[in-house]
């Protein structure tokens, strides 16, 4: 871990503005993420700005309908919410899936949109990442991929963002909003907030430098079943193989969201017409494109086969 | 150097020190409180859980300098050799050790899981989520994966913690 | 004293201590956190400087250069000490990887450099500073493409687990040329990491020439030879001191890199140093249990009697290596007349292939009992009773020689009972309840006993207690408790009045931590010390030591009856004596036998694997003490379970190196995966293993349960995975459609 500085920062655009004025400047709220790559100096932060004592940390209601949720809010809470448990399903059960309770009492709202990639090639130094350092090359293509993306992967990159909450936000339409240095406000829409890896993988989210999320807002309930399975080799406290939220409606109809696919939550909207037709239509329209390795083009049946798990529960 | 103040185990201690220092490392090696384990100091075993503010956290995951002023509980604060915590006994009553090594981490979470039950946070294994979560062997290991016991005792440790929760308190 | 017959009655028989399941004494402190592991150790060695160890980022090739510069200019460095500050060190006798000096590099995430500095922070991002430059030189990192080149090798992994290169008894290829109903199938297992909770560490000190090192070490006095080995100094300058070890499973035999570099960097900081091996690092500094492809040929008769069975087993590892004993059990677990075992070396430029937990055994029994799994359903029996017909009560190789105890048919038969086995379908795939698939799967167990020469001392104070010395050490095993419960009984004094000291190479020499020769072994050493404390107290009391009973803190003989203590004088009295044994191993197969017993569901969408519940019934001679032997026995069921389902270090074979090497990228059980687990062990005692009648049990947990699991999914699915571990995408593809 390089040295660092740190702050507290007393309100959010003051932080936005300490981040602003200092290069190299990250915050820092649960830290989950952050440290343990910090200690690996896969993040090397000169300042480190302390965002947790902002006042972040409520879940209210919007005018619509629907929910706001503090970027501070620990998922912990977020998930025992009971707004969330009764409208949201998906989401609780997102983040419940997520971690363990150690991690999920510390780990924020924000910082689990933020997470980065578990691709075990950025996590070990030695080894060309060119999302740990742009232009090294990708150790991970060619290597060992079973966890890896299988759509909308590069030459650059094919990790997949580890979130299983950022997967149910995306089924939900979640809107994030941020303040930035020059205490502007600004609303991304979660489909538009993860990018995919492209010629720069480093470059994860819409975020600007500097930029403060502040909270995430969740449009008025979709009803329906919500189911979020997420399939991994040990029962607990592991990343997903593939994961599946899903809003399902009386009528067939409905939402469907993936993780542990492709470097951001991955969601057609167009494909979800042939939800009614059932989960192997749904899962080819939506998995369109894909191109897996040989080690991991087990999530196309994976992810069709939980699909169809998925619904056969909620039709009961 | 950087200065914080923690009440640890109901103690006021000032410490000075490297803001990079995690409140595992303060613990251990400043205060020389060494039941809080380091076994991958990447919040990837269990083995540093802590209670900080009431809350079960991994203590290699967070700085100490972001606790400034806050109430820790360790391992040492929950019992003694000579008086030890009903979940300290039953650990030792069920064999719900060996190497010993993850144990303060898995008897701090299983405090902190009776609480969380409590206190109705659901989990991954609750079946209704709009209902209280019940207290069932399956709902005390999914919340008691974060702790990773390699020597393999979970058994025991589901029994231990079954005998303390169904103890009229 | 020497163990060279049979044992007769004698005080450990009495069972008034022994052979109880008394808590652990150690519990107390294991509870509270303030049992002192290496690295916790304030209270030794002044001024401790922290130290932080570097991996080498390449698998195979040379340093060329290290630029330490800046590293040496970071705040709070005291010394950086590199690779290529020196030659290459001495290699310990058990060590086959070189653990530090020179510029080759054998394996990736060798130790090239430590960096000593006055906090941990300071080390670890000095040690990131050192700028290294390789020259990378091609590797052998595919076990299966190295196939070809593989040589046979003998091996023994000192722990009861051995083969020759090749083992023939009759005529295997004709017999099974002839038999009515073959099997000739290939299963293979990954490598796996111990994983064990607390990392390799160490506090070195140096006092002029004298070398202490507070470390976490399974074998005390194989790591004081080996380090001093390695330093190039004499042994009796070296001290070695783990009173507490956060788990070893095999990890923690040998010496590595952890003491050798504290010891170097204290040397170099004028400083003691302490340091741990980072939990990224040790899946690949360390050791590993390696990879095995085995082959497996069954012929028996239409009535289901074996005639011939042969079992290969190829293995990789470094230049000097050895090879999995995968095949050993076979060579002992079923009769048949014609009978072959082989193993193959491939050389590997991956990390050190070693023991772990069971070496040979583990891997070598879910290839096997799988294949058995398959051969009774070919011969249309019951599983269990293919097991049966084909017992023996003798070697196979050599019948003359029996079994000293084998009660594998009972474990077998009391575990069907206790565990439903008759409500198993023998057409898989039957049942099911809502998404999932049930089925039910059984294994036998077998492990080696072994016995080892060890050593006790035992002294008797004024005060009637009883203070034990010896250097073994305890694991997880429970040693403190069952040597405490051994000198009580022998002594007749109640557990609160022994105390024991361990893991110190001050200490008398034991058997150590390894084989699951440690309980038997170690309490037989302190057997023997304490009849020579009997016999000196009596001589004091002027008793007659045969006719002398100790009993409730007394000696009595006749109508005499004395305080023990009172025997002790002023000055207490010290016995010391070591346990060793005569030829009865050779005379008598002495093994340990389990029935184990594992239902699971298999997610009929997702292929998924949940273990429901499990059952060992084992037969392994007197439990010294119930509760921490079923302790060691859950355990290892744990372990096997990983094995099965989900531990693998994943290798890149371009790099060659194990891709997922932390407690996130290598899974490992964690609670939600074990179910509560049942053991129940047979009423044996063993008079031809030692004085004690015990017999090892903390690995006979592992061996054969994860054949168990892959059965019980065959059971449940349909589908034979042959290839370790049985993880979702390989049933996927073959699941049943759905609606």
């Amino acid at each position: 871990m390089r040295p660092f500085t740190y702050e507290r920062a007393a309100s959010p655009a003051d932080a936005a503005r300490a981040a602003s004025r200092q290069p190299g400047a990250r915050f820092i709220a649960g830290g989950t993420n952050l440290l343990d790559l910090m200690k690996l100096q896969i993040e090397t932060p000169a300042h480190l700005i302390d965002v947790n004592r902002l006042g972040l940390d409520r879940i209210e209601p919007t005018p619509e309908g629907g929910l706001r949720i503090g970027a501070l809010v620990r998922n912990t809470d977020l998930a025992a919410d009971a707004r969330v448990r009764h409208d949201y399903g998906v989401l609780a059960r997102a983040l419940l899936a997520g971690a363990s309770g150690q991690l999920r009492n510390k780990a924020t709202t924000a910082g689990n949109l933020l997470q980065r990639t578990r691709c075990p090639y950025f996590y070990d130094t030695a080894q060309p990442c060119n999302k740990r350092q742009p232009g090294s090359g990708c150790a991970a293509i060619g290597g060992v991929t079973r966890q890896l993306a299988v759509i909308g992967a590069s030459e650059a990159c094919i990790a997949t963002h580890p979130s299983d909450m950022a997967v149910a936000m995306r089924a939900l339409d979640a809107v994030v909003e941020t303040v930035r240095a020059d205490g502007a406000t600004r609303r991304i829409p979660i489909a538009e907030f993860h990018r995919l890896p492209g010629e720069t993988p480093h470059v994860e989210t819409a975020l600007e430098a500097g930029e403060l999320i502040t909270a995430v807002t969740l449009p008025p309930p979709l009803g329906g079943h919500h189911a979020y399975r997420k399939v991994r080799d040990r029962a607990s406290y592991a990343f997903a193989l593939v994961s599946v939220a899903a809003v399902v409606q009386r009528d067939g109809s409905g939402r469907v969201a993936l993780g542990g696919v492709a470097h951001r939550p991955w969601r057609v909207e167009a494909a979800e017409a042939e939800l009614p037709r059932g989960a192997k239509r749904a899962m080819a329209a939506i998995l369109d494109g894909a191109r897996p390795t040989h080690e991991n083009a087990f999530k196309l049946t994976l992810a069709e086969r939980t699909l169809a798990s998925v619904l056969a529960e909620a039709r009961g | 150097m950087s200065r914080v103040t923690l009440r640890v185990n109901g103690e006021e201690r000032s410490l000075e020190l490297d803001p990079r220092t995690t409140l595992l490392d303060a613990l251990r090696e400043q205060l020389q409180l060494t039941g809080s384990k380091k076994g991958c100091d990447h919040g990837q075993c269990g083995a540093c859980t802590v209670m900080v503010e009431g809350r079960r956290i991994y203590s290699c995951l967070t700085l100490a300098v972001m606790h400034d002023g806050e109430a820790v509980t360790t391992i040492e604060g929950l019992g003694r050799p000579d008086a030890l915590h009903p979940m300290q006994a039953a650990f030792v009553k069920h064999d719900g050790y060996q190497c010993g090594y993850c144990t303060p981490g898995q008897i701090c979470a299983s405090v902190a899981t009776l609480q969380e039950i409590e206190a109705g946070i659901p989990s991954h294994v609750t079946a209704d989520l709009t209902a209280a979560p019940q207290l069932t062997a399956e709902e005390i290991r999914e919340r008691m994966s974060g702790n990773i016991c390699r020597c393999g005792a979970y058994s025991n440790i589901v029994e231990a913690i079954t005998e303390v929760a169904g103890r009229p308190a | 004293m020497k163990f060279d017959t049979p044992a007769t009655s004698n005080p450990i028989d009495q069972l008034r201590v022994v052979g109880q399941p008394v808590d652990r004494i150690d519990g107390p402190l294991k509870t509270t956190g303030t049992a002192p592991y290496a690295y916790e150790r304030h209270d030794v060695a002044r001024d401790q400087a922290y130290g932080y160890v570097l991996g080498a980022g390449i698998g195979k090739g040379r340093v060329a250069a290290m630029d330490t510069a800046a590293a040496k200019a970071a705040p709070g460095v005291i010394a950086v000490v590199t690779t290529l500050d020196m030659p290459r060190l001495g290699k310990g006798e058990m060590n086959t990887a070189f653990l530090f000096g020179g510029a080759e590099i054998q394996h990736y995430h060798q130790a090239i450099a430590v960096v000593v500095a006055e906090s941990f922070e300071q080390a670890r991002d000095a040690a990131a500073m050192i700028r290294t430059r390789y020259v990378r030189e091609p590797g052998r990192f595919d076990l299966a493409a190295e196939a070809p080149k593989a040589q046979l090798a003998s091996a023994d992994s000192g722990e009861g687990s051995g083969a020759p290169q090749e083992d023939r008894t009759g005529d295997f290829e004709g017999a099974f040329a002839q038999a009515a109903v073959t099997l000739d199938e290939t299963y293979s297992t990954p490598d796996e990491s111990h994983a064990m909770m607390e990392p390799h560490a160490t506090i070195a000190a140096w006092e002029g020439e004298k070398l202490t090192v507070w470390t976490s070490s399974q074998m005390i006095a194989w790591g004081r030879r080996d380090l001093a080995k390695t330093l190039g100094i004499p042994a009796e300058n070296v001290r070695f001191d783990s009173p507490y070890i956060g788990g070893g499973f095999g990890g923690k035999l040998f010496l590595r890199a952890d003491a050798v570099l504290a010891a170097l960097g204290a040397k170099a900081a004028g400083r003691s140093v302490k340091l741990a091996l980072t939990r990224p690092l040790i899946a690949n500094n360390t050791t590993h249990r390696p990879a095995t492809i085995q082959r497996i040929r069954i012929g028996a008769g239409r009535d289901g009697r074996i005639t011939a069975i042969a079992h290969e087993s190829l293995s990789g590892d470094l230049p000097e290596g050895q090879p999995e004993t995968a095949v050993s059990q076979t060579r002992l677990l079923y009769a048949g007349a014609n009978r072959l075992t082989a193993l193959r070396l491939a050389v590997l430029d991956l990390p050190e292939g070693n023991s772990m937990r069971a070496p040979g055994e583990a891997p070598g029994l879910m290839a096997l009992e799988m294949a058995m799994d398959e051969m009774a359903e070919r011969l249309g029996m019951d599983p269990i009773d293919f097991r049966i017909v084909n017992d023996t009560q003798v070697d196979p190789e050599h019948a003359e020689r029996p079994f000293s105890q084998r009660q594998l048919v009972q474990c077998l038969r009391i575990g069907a009972e206790r565990f439903g086995w008759n409500r198993r379908s023998a057409t898989p795939g039957q049942r099911r309840e809502g998404q999932w698939l049930v089925g039910l799967g059984m294994a036998a167990g077998f492990r080696n006993n072994l016995v080892m020469k060890s050593g006790a001392r035992v002294r008797l104070h004024g005060n009637g207690a009883v203070t034990v010395e010896t250097d073994m050490t305890d694991i997880g095993t429970g040693s403190y408790t069952i040597i405490a419960q051994t000198a009580a009984e022998m002594m007749g004094l109640p557990l609160e009045k022994v105390t024991v000291r361990l893991g110190d190479s001050d200490f008398p020499v034991s058997s150590g931590s390894g084989g699951q020769f440690g309980g038997n072994s170690s309490t037989a050493g302190v057997y023997a010390a304490c009849v020579k404390l009997r016999e000196a107290v009596a001589r004091r009391l002027g008793f007659n030591s045969a006719e002398a009973r100790f009993e409730g803190g007394q000696v009595r003989a006749g109508n005499r009856s004395v305080p023990l203590g009172q025997a002790a004088g002023e000055a207490g009295l010290t016995a010391e004596d070591q346990m060793e044994y005569g030829d009865l191993a050779e005379r008598y197969q002495q093994s340990t036998f389990a029935g184990h017993f594992v239902e699971v569901a298999v997610h009929a969408a997702t292929g998924e694997t949940r273990v429901r519940r499990m059952l060992a019934v084992c037969a392994a001679g007197r439990i010294l003490n119930p509760k921490s032997a079923r302790s060691q026995v859950i355990g290892a069921m744990t372990m096997g379970v990983g094995a099965a389902l989900m531990e693998e270090l994943a290798v890149d074979k371009r790099h060659g190196f194990f891709v997922n090497h932390d407690l996130a990228g290598y899974e490992v059980p964690v609670h939600a995966d074990i179910p509560h687990q049942e053991v129940i062990f047979l009423d044996e005692t063993d008079p031809i293993s030692s004085p004690m009648k015990a017999k090892g049990v903390g690995e006979l947990g592992i061996c054969g349960v994860g054949a168990a699991v892959a059965n019980a999914v065959y059971n449940a699915t349909g589908l034979r995975v042959r290839d370790y571990p049985i993880t979702l995408d390989k049933l996927l593809d073959r699941l049943p459609e759905l609606a």
